[in-house]
């Protein structure tokens, strides 16, 4: 299957209709598997790398969930589609700057993908949207066991599944899940959730990894060790975590909407405006102020359709889907700029303005589920 | 606050992890941030942040001239990278990496999902070291005509290969796709 129509579909797990939809964004969970006695990808020779990747190819090609896939050499792909996969979360950073003797393959619904050659030999990941973790290792952990009969992983009784960073030995896990928390950031109680959260063991980091200062409010929590805890007792300790952080989320918008309701139809309506009317505008700012549309539709000051519209933006407005999009692969950053402002503009035109007549008169019981 | 990494630009990205009571900080600059790979969280290595921040103890005084004998990866480049060069390092660096390996887990060893194989196999083990036993209670039973049996048993199980290496080789038992 070709790329360019694996990119015409916007994922499974970017339409935000999953549980928990109006905080979690989507949960992801992703294994590292090496071959026994194979030199690591960062050790390997080119010649051996590309010795691997022929061994595991097959293998992964041959998942049935896989029948239909994509499956291609970092090296046939273009700088920009390489930036559209890292900006749909597909493959990581890394993985991106490989070249030759370095695949990946994923299935036309983009839920299930496996980088070959990055940091491990397979990185073997699943996506899906909203809250739902533990269907998400049921689908990574079959596929998991459907590759473990044609390959041979490296595998010790002491130290369980063995991986090129002695961080990732054990379970090989890293289970996440991608956090809408505009709550906690304007109530200005997200520092003090991200350090306990930190203090028990799990990161958050933001959308693209930067520090507390996240875009778009956006924040991924994940485990941090692999070594000591089995996957479901990982997976239910981070989902316990992500529970808590959602209602405490929940309290924030509550308290919001009882105590400062002008304030939050100030902020929802100048990003109405703003979204609506600028020509120029920074992935950053979209980000930020989307951000502030998506709060809107959670509190229903908008109709409930235009929740995928926002949804769809927020991917659709990142460099490389724009220039994907308009298919000039030498945009500056000045003309993505331009272009992002035109196409916020055009999808929003289809919104009607925030009904702020929803505001002063919250619901008395939970935020809408 | 200066960098951890350069101590040289002001961080702006805040670590902590505590595992059973210890505590380990971090604070970087976002440059040694996005070097160190403090990004997504599918990729993110904590060993990789730690990696040339403070002393690696337990580098420094194992032997320093060690390697691997299937990779020929060394104990120079573990050092650099924080990185091994194949599974076999695992048992090759193991005096060096016990002591890191501790300070980025929660435990020591695995307790998770096993490959199938690895499953067999320890259940052979397990099954051959009951049988030894009673074979060593029925010899000092005096009982010969069971120590007869069970030494038997313990052949026809112990000579059968493995369950992995049992099966036909991968390559040829795995269904090529057509396409
Ligand atoms: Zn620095
Ligand atoms: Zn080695």
């Amino acid at each position: 299957m070709k790329l360019s129509r694996i990119i015409a579909n916007t994922g499974e797990w970017l339409t935000g209709d999953g549980p928990q939809r109006h905080i979690v964004v989507s949960s992801r969970v992703r294994l590292a598997r090496n071959l026994r006695n194979q030199p690591f990808p960062g050790w390997a020779k080119k010649g051996e790398r590309i010795e691997v990747m022929k061994k595991i190819l097959p293998a992964v090609e041959g998942l049935p969930e896989m029948a239909e896939s994509f499956s291609e050499g970092m090296e046939s792909l273009s700088p920009l589609e390489r930036q559209v996969l890292v900006e749909r979360h597909l493959i990581s950073r890394e993985h991106a700057a490989k070249g030759a003797g370095s695949a990946v393959v994923m299935n036309p619904e983009q839920t299930l993908s496996v980088m070959i050659n990055e940091e491990d030999h397979l990185r073997i990941q699943a996506i899906l949207n909203g809250l739902q973790l533990e269907k998400v290792y049921e689908i990574i952990s079959n596929a998991d066991a459907e590759l473990e009969e044609p390959l041979d992983f490296a595998f010790d009784e002491t130290l369980g599944y063995l991986t090129a960073c002695p961080s990732n030995v054990g379970t090989g896990m890293r289970a996440s899940a991608m956090l809408h928390l505009p709550g906690l950031v304007i109530s200005e109680q997200i520092t003090k959730i991200i350090n306990s959260v930190n203090k028990i063991g799990l990161v958050v980091r933001g959308l693209h990894g930067e520090g507390t200062e996240a875009m778009g409010n956006l924040f991924q929590i994940s485990n941090q060790t692999t070594l000591g805890e089995s996957e479901t007792q990982i997976i239910t300790r981070l989902n316990k975590v992500i529970l808590q952080v959602i209602e405490h989320e929940q309290n924030a918008r509550m308290s919001l909407v009882e105590s400062r309701p002008t304030m939050l139809s100030d902020q929802i309506g100048r990003a109405f405006g703003i979204l609506g009317h600028a020509c120029s505008m920074t992935s950053k700012e979209a980000l930020n102020l989307l951000s502030a549309i998506k709060l809107g539709a959670d509190l229903e000051l908008f109709p409930e359709k235009c929740r995928h519209a926002v949804d769809e933006l927020l991917i659709e407005t990142q460099p490389a889907h724009l220039q994907k999009g308009a298919s000039a692969p030498n945009m500056d950053a000045e003309e993505r700029d331009t272009l992002r402002a035109s196409l916020i503009r055009s999808k929003l035109s289809a919104i009607p303005a925030p009904d702020h007549s929803r505001l002063p008169k919250p619901p008395t019981t939970q935020i809408p589920d | 606050m200066k960098c951890d990494a350069c101590s040289n630009a002001e961080a702006s990205v805040f670590l902590t992890k505590v595992i059973d009571g210890k505590m380990q900080k971090v604070n970087l600059c976002p440059a040694c941030a996005k070097a160190k790979g403090v990004a997504d969280p599918a990729s993110f290595q904590w060993g990789d942040v730690l990696s040339g921040i403070g002393s690696s103890h337990d580098l420094e005084r194992t032997q320093k001239n060690l390697k691997c004998e299937v990779c020929g990866f060394t104990q120079t480049e573990l050092k650099k990278t924080a990185r091994l060069g194949c599974s076999n390092c695992y048992k090759v660096f193991s005096d060096a990496l016990s002591g890191m390996i501790k300070s980025m887990h929660k435990g020591t060893s695995h307790i998770g999902k096993c490959p199938c194989h690895f499953r067999a196999e320890r259940e052979k083990k397990e099954l051959l070291s009951n049988l030894e036993e009673e074979l060593k209670t029925a010899v000092e039973s005096e009982n010969y005509e069971q120590a007869a049996k069970i030494r038997d048993s313990i052949r026809i199980l112990s000579s059968k290969e493995n369950p992995k290496e049992n099966q036909p080789t991968p390559a040829s038992s795995f269904p090529l796709p057509l396409s």
